[in-house]
C-alpha cells in the first residue's frame, strides 16, 4: 500500500537540509507520495527506511518481464477487479505450445509465431511468445528444441516448460540470456529450479495442484527466499470453473489483503481442445485475470478473435481508442456513392461502417475530429457542430471528386441541417437515420444520388 | 503455512428469478426455463448461490435470411425455410429456448401482416415444447402491431416478448400484462438507462418477475467491452442490492458477431485472419464467453457448434456446485 507524505516524512532524517532540492523534508516527502520525485535524490535516507518505503511502494500485484530485448513483454501491476474501476494495464502475453520432440514442427512453429501480425483499429497485434514443452526425451533433447526455437525465431520470449531440473538447466545454459519464463517449479523439484533461476535471473512459475491456493503460497515463498523475485502463479487448474475460481481469488488476495506470497502474475493453460473449445478458456482467461496464456498451437482463426477481445478488455474505459480522423470508403464508393459523416469515438465508427458494410452499399465515411466522442455527447459537448462538419468536409476535397454535393448527417443531429448548408455552399444536406441499424434501409430504399 | 482465508463477499442482494413458458393456464409449453436467482458473481461457487444455469436460445427466422453469412447457412442447410423445422433442429441441437424474430412483419422485408407472424408463432409453439422468445421486426410501429397480435393470440404462454425501448414499451408491456406474458427492456449500453426503463415498466404494474433485460450486445472488436462493463456494473449493483438492477440478462451475441466481416466475409481479406468457418463459429464463442462472464442469463445464438460448445461452458462452469 502506497504510503502518504507524512509515513514517509518520518522516515526520513528530518535535518531540512534541501539537498533533494526540496525547501524541507516534509516538501520532499510530500512530493514523492505523489511520484513527483524519486527516494535517490535524498542521499542521507537510512537503508532501513529505504527498504520499509521500497516494500511499502511495491504494487500488490508484481510487475513481471518475460523475454528480454524488443518483443519482452510485461505482465502483472493490476489495481482493479473490475475493468470499469480503472482500467487494466499490462494485457496477459499470448503464447503458443508447442511439443519439444520433433524440431522440425517447433521451427515451423517458432516461425510462424514470431511473423504473426494482424492488423485492428489501427494497431498491429501481435503473439507474445513460443512455450517449448518438454516432451521427456531427456535434458539434451529439450535444450536442443530450444535452440531450435531461438534461432528460428531470434528475439521471440520463451517459455520453458518442464519440471525436469536437468532439462531446464540445459535449455537455460542455451537460452538463459533471453530471459524465459520457466515453468515450473513444484513441491517436488522447487530447490533446484529456483537455484536455476536465480543464476540465470529468470522468472519462475509456481505450480501447486488443483487450485490448491496455499500450497501456491507456499512454494510461491520458499522459491522467493530462495532468491528468485519474477513469480508467476500457476494455481493448477484445468478447468473452467476451478480456473475461475483460483484465478479470482488469487486477485482478491493481492488487492483486497496485500497478501504478498500471491502478489504476482498468473498463467493460464486452455488445454488442447478445439479452437470453439480453447476460445472459450482463453476468453475466460483473458477476462478474469490472467497475466500469461498458453494456447495449444497455432490457429490464426482463434489468435485473431483472442486478440481483439484482449485488445477490447484492456482498452482504458476512461480513453476509448479514437479512429483517425479522415476519410475512410467503405467498399468501393465511385463519384456517385454516398457521403455520410460521423464522430471518430471508434465504437461509433465501427457500428455505422459495420451496417454500412452489411447494406452491401459502398459509401465515403467521413470521420470528424470530435475527441473521441460519440454523435450525441459531441454534439451536446459542441465537438460536432456546424462548423466542424463544414471544415471537415471542405478539408477532405470531397467537392472535385463527387458528381452529387450531398451531405448524410447522422440523425442525432438533424437541428443542423440548416446551418451547415449555409456553412457549406452548394452542398445539400440530408438527415440520415438516428441509429446505425437502420443506415442499409436508408442507403437501399431512402438515398438517391440525382 | 495455515491454510489462506480467502475473501468473499457479502452480497446482500440477488438476481431476480424470471420463469419463461408455461406448462398450464393457457401455456402448452412441456418444458419451462427459469434464469437468475444468483447471489454471486458469475459461477463463483465458493461465494454464493447460483440456483440457474445461464441458457442458450437459438436464433430463427421466420423467412429464409438469405443475406447471412455463408457459413451460417451452411451449417443449417434448408431448414432455414420453415420456422418450425428450423426450431425443432435447434432444439434437437440442445438450444434451451428457442428466440423467434418475426422479420418478414418489417416494411422492408416484406411487409407480413400481423395475422401471419401469429400463425408463424403458432406453427413454432407446436413444433417445439421449449419457451420462446418473440422479437418484432425492429421497427416501432410494426412491432406493436405484430407483438400485441401474438401476445393475444397466445395468452398464457409466458412468451418473452421482444423489444420494449423507452419510445415503445407502453403498448408491449401493455400487452404483456393482459396475457400473461414477460417483456425484454433493451437500453442502449447504459447502466442509469437501463435501471430507468425497468422503473417505467414495473410503474405500469408488469411484475418484476417477467421482465428481462438487454443492455444491447456488442460483439468482440465490435463495443463488446462496453457491454462487457456495463453488465458487470449491473450485476454487481444487483448484488449490493439495487433492485432495479436485478433482471436477468439477455445478449443478442448471434446477431451481433453475425453482422461482422469476420464473420461474413471468407476471401480477400488478411491471411492472418485465419480459416473462415473457424474464425466465425470462433467470434460467436469468444463474444458469448466474455458476455456469460460479466452476467448473461440468456444468450441468444446462432451456429450450432457455438450452441454446443456455450452449452460445454456452461455446463463446465456449473460444476464445482
Ligand atoms: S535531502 Fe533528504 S534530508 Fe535533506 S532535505 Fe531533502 S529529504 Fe531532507
Amino acid at each position: 500500500m502506497a504510503l502518504t507524505g507524512l509515513q514517509i516524512y518520518k522516515l526520513l532524517p528530518q535535518t531540512n537540509c534541501k539537498e533533494c532540492g526540496f525547501p524541507t523534508c516534509l516538501a520532499f516527502a510530500m512530493k514523492l507520495a505523489q511520484k513527483g520525485t524519486e527516494l535517490a535524490n535524498c542521499p542521507y535516507v537510512s537503508d532501513e527506511a529505504k527498504a520499509s518505503l521500497d516494500a511499502a511502494s511495491a504494487p500488490p500485484i508484481r510487475l513481471v518481464a518475460i523475454g528480454a530485448g524488443e518483443r519482452a513483454f510485461e505482465v502483472g501491476n493490476e489495481v482493479v477487479l473490475f475493468r470499469h474501476e480503472k482500467t487494466f494495464y499490462h494485457q496477459p502475453g499470448l503464447v503458443v505450445r508447442v511439443k519439444a520432440d520433433d524440431p522440425k514442427i517447433v521451427e515451423l512453429t517458432a516461425r510462424m509465431v514470431s511473423s504473426y501480425a494482424v492488423e485492428r483499429v489501427g494497431m498491429s497485434l501481435r503473439l507474445d511468445g513460443i512455450a517449448i514443452e518438454d516432451s521427456g526425451g531427456g535434458a539434451a533433447a529439450f535444450a536442443a528444441a530450444v535452440a531450435v526455437a531461438r534461432s528460428a525465431a531470434p528475439g521471440l520470449p520463451l517459455v520453458l516448460m518442464s519440471t525436469d531440473p536437468a532439462a531446464v538447466g540445459a535449455a537455460l545454459d542455451e537460452a538463459g540470456a533471453d530471459r524465459p519464463l520457466v515453468h515450473a517449479a513444484t513441491a517436488a523439484n522447487w530447490q533446484a529450479m529456483a537455484e536455476l533461476a536465480k543464476k540465470h535471473s529468470c522468472p519462475l512459475a509456481v505450480r501447486a495442484e488443483s487450485g490448491d491456493l496455499t500450497a501456491l503460497a507456499d512454494l510461491a515463498a520458499q522459491v522467493q527466499d530462495a532468491g528468485v523475485d519474477d513469480i508467476v502463479l500457476d494455481p493448477g487448474t484445468s478447468d473452467p470453473a476451478g480456473m475461475l475460481a483460483a484465478f479470482t481469488q488469487l486477485r482478491r488476495l493481492a488487492l483486497k489483503k496485500n497478501y504478498r506470497p500471491l502478489g504476482f502474475p498468473i498463467i493460464a493453460f486452455v488445454g488442447a481442445g478445439s479452437a470453439e473449445e480453447q476460445a472459450a478458456m482463453a476468453a475466460e482467461a483473458i477476462t478474469k485475470y490472467a497475466g500469461v496464456i498458453v494456447l495449444d498451437g497455432f490457429e490464426p482463426a482463434l489468435i485473431y478473435a483472442l486478440m481483439t477481445l484482449r485488445q477490447n478488455v484492456y482498452t482504458d474505459p476512461q480513453k476509448p481508442i479514437q479512429m483517425e480522423p479522415k476519410l475512410y470508403e467503405v467498399g468501393a464508393p465511385t463519384a456517385s456513392s454516398p457521403l455520410l459523416i460521423t464522430t471518430n469515438f471508434s465504437l461509433t465508427y465501427f457500428t455505422v461502417s459495420g451496417e454500412i458494410e452489411a447494406s452491401g452499399v459502398p459509401v465515403w465515411l467521413l470521420v470528424a475530429d470530435a475527441d473521441g466522442m460519440s454523435v450525441l455527447t459531441a454534439w451536446a459537448a459542441g465537438k460536432f457542430d456546424a462548423e466542424k462538419i463544414a471544415k471537415t468536409v471542405t478539408a477532405s476535397g470531397l467537392g472535385g471528386k463527387l458528381k452529387h454535393h450531398k451531405l448524410v448527417l447522422p440523425g442525432y443531429v438533424a437541428g443542423l441541417s440548416g446551418e451547415v448548408e449555409e456553412e457549406l455552399a452548394g452542398w445539400e444536406i440530408l438527415v440520415g437515420p438516428r441509429e446505425a441499424v437502420e443506415i442499409p434501409n436508408y442507403l437501399k430504399s431512402v438515398w438517391k444520388a440525382d | 503455512m495455515t491454510e489462506l482465508e480467502i475473501p468473499v463477499e457479502k452480497w446482500s442482494g440477488a438476481v431476480r428469478l424470471v420463469t419463461l413458458g408455461a406448462t398450464g393456464d393457457g401455456g402448452t409449453r412441456t418444458s419451462t426455463v427459469t434464469v437468475g436467482g444468483e447471489t454471486t458473481l458469475p459461477f463463483l461457487h465458493f461465494e454464493g448461490q447460483i440456483p440457474n444455469a445461464p441458457v442458450v436460445a437459438a436464433e430463427v427466422v421466420d423467412m429464409h435470411p438469405a443475406d447471412w453469412s455463408p457459413a451460417l447457412l451452411e451449417a443449417l442447410g434448408d431448414d432455414t425455410r420453415d420456422p418450425a423445422a428450423w426450431a425443432r433442429k435447434m432444439v434437437g441441437l440442445g438450444a434451451d429456448l428457442i428466440s423467434l424474430k418475426l422479420r418478414s412483419t418489417h416494411p422492408d422485408q416484406g411487409d407480413r401482416s400481423a395475422a401471419d407472424a401469429v400463425a408463424t408463432v403458432k406453427s413454432v409453439l407446436a413444433a417445439v415444447g421449449v419457451p420462446l422468445i418473440v422479437y418484432g421486426p425492429g421497427v416501432v410501429d410494426k412491432d406493436n402491431e405484430v407483438l400485441v397480435a401474438v401476445a393475444d393470440a397466445t395468452k398464457g404462454e409466458r412468451l418473452a416478448l421482444a423489444t420494449c425501448e423507452d419510445k415503445n414499451y407502453r403498448t408491449i408491456v401493455a400487452a404483456a400484462l393482459g396475457n400473461g406474458h414477460l417483456i425484454v427492456a433493451q437500453t442502449p449500453i447504459d447502466v442509469n438507462l437501463a435501471k430507468q426503463l425497468n422503473i417505467l415498466i414495473s410503474d405500469m404494474g408488469l411484475s418484476l418477475d417477467r421482465m428481462l433485460m438487454d443492455p444491447t450486445t456488442g460483439a468482440v472488436g465490435y463495443g463488446v467491452e462496453y457491454t462487457y462493463s456495463v453488465m458487470e456494473r449491473l450485476r454487481l449493483a444487483a448484488l449490493m442490492g439495487d433492485g432495479m438492477t436485478q433482471q436477468p440478462m439477455i445478449c443478442s451475441v448471434g446477431e451481433e458477431s453475425w453482422r461482422q466481416k469476420e464473420s461474413r466475409v471468407a476471401d480477400g481479406v488478411p491471411e492472418s485472419w485465419g480459416e473462415y468457418a473457424t474464425r466465425a463459429v470462433v467470434w460467436e464463442v469468444t463474444t458469448a464467453t466474455a458476455l456469460l462472464h460479466a452476467g448473461a442469463d440468456i444468450l441468444v445464438v446462432r451456429h450450432p457448434r457455438s450452441i454446443a460448445q456455450v452449452q460445454r461452458s456452461i455446463a463446465a462452469l456449473m460444476k464445482g456446485v
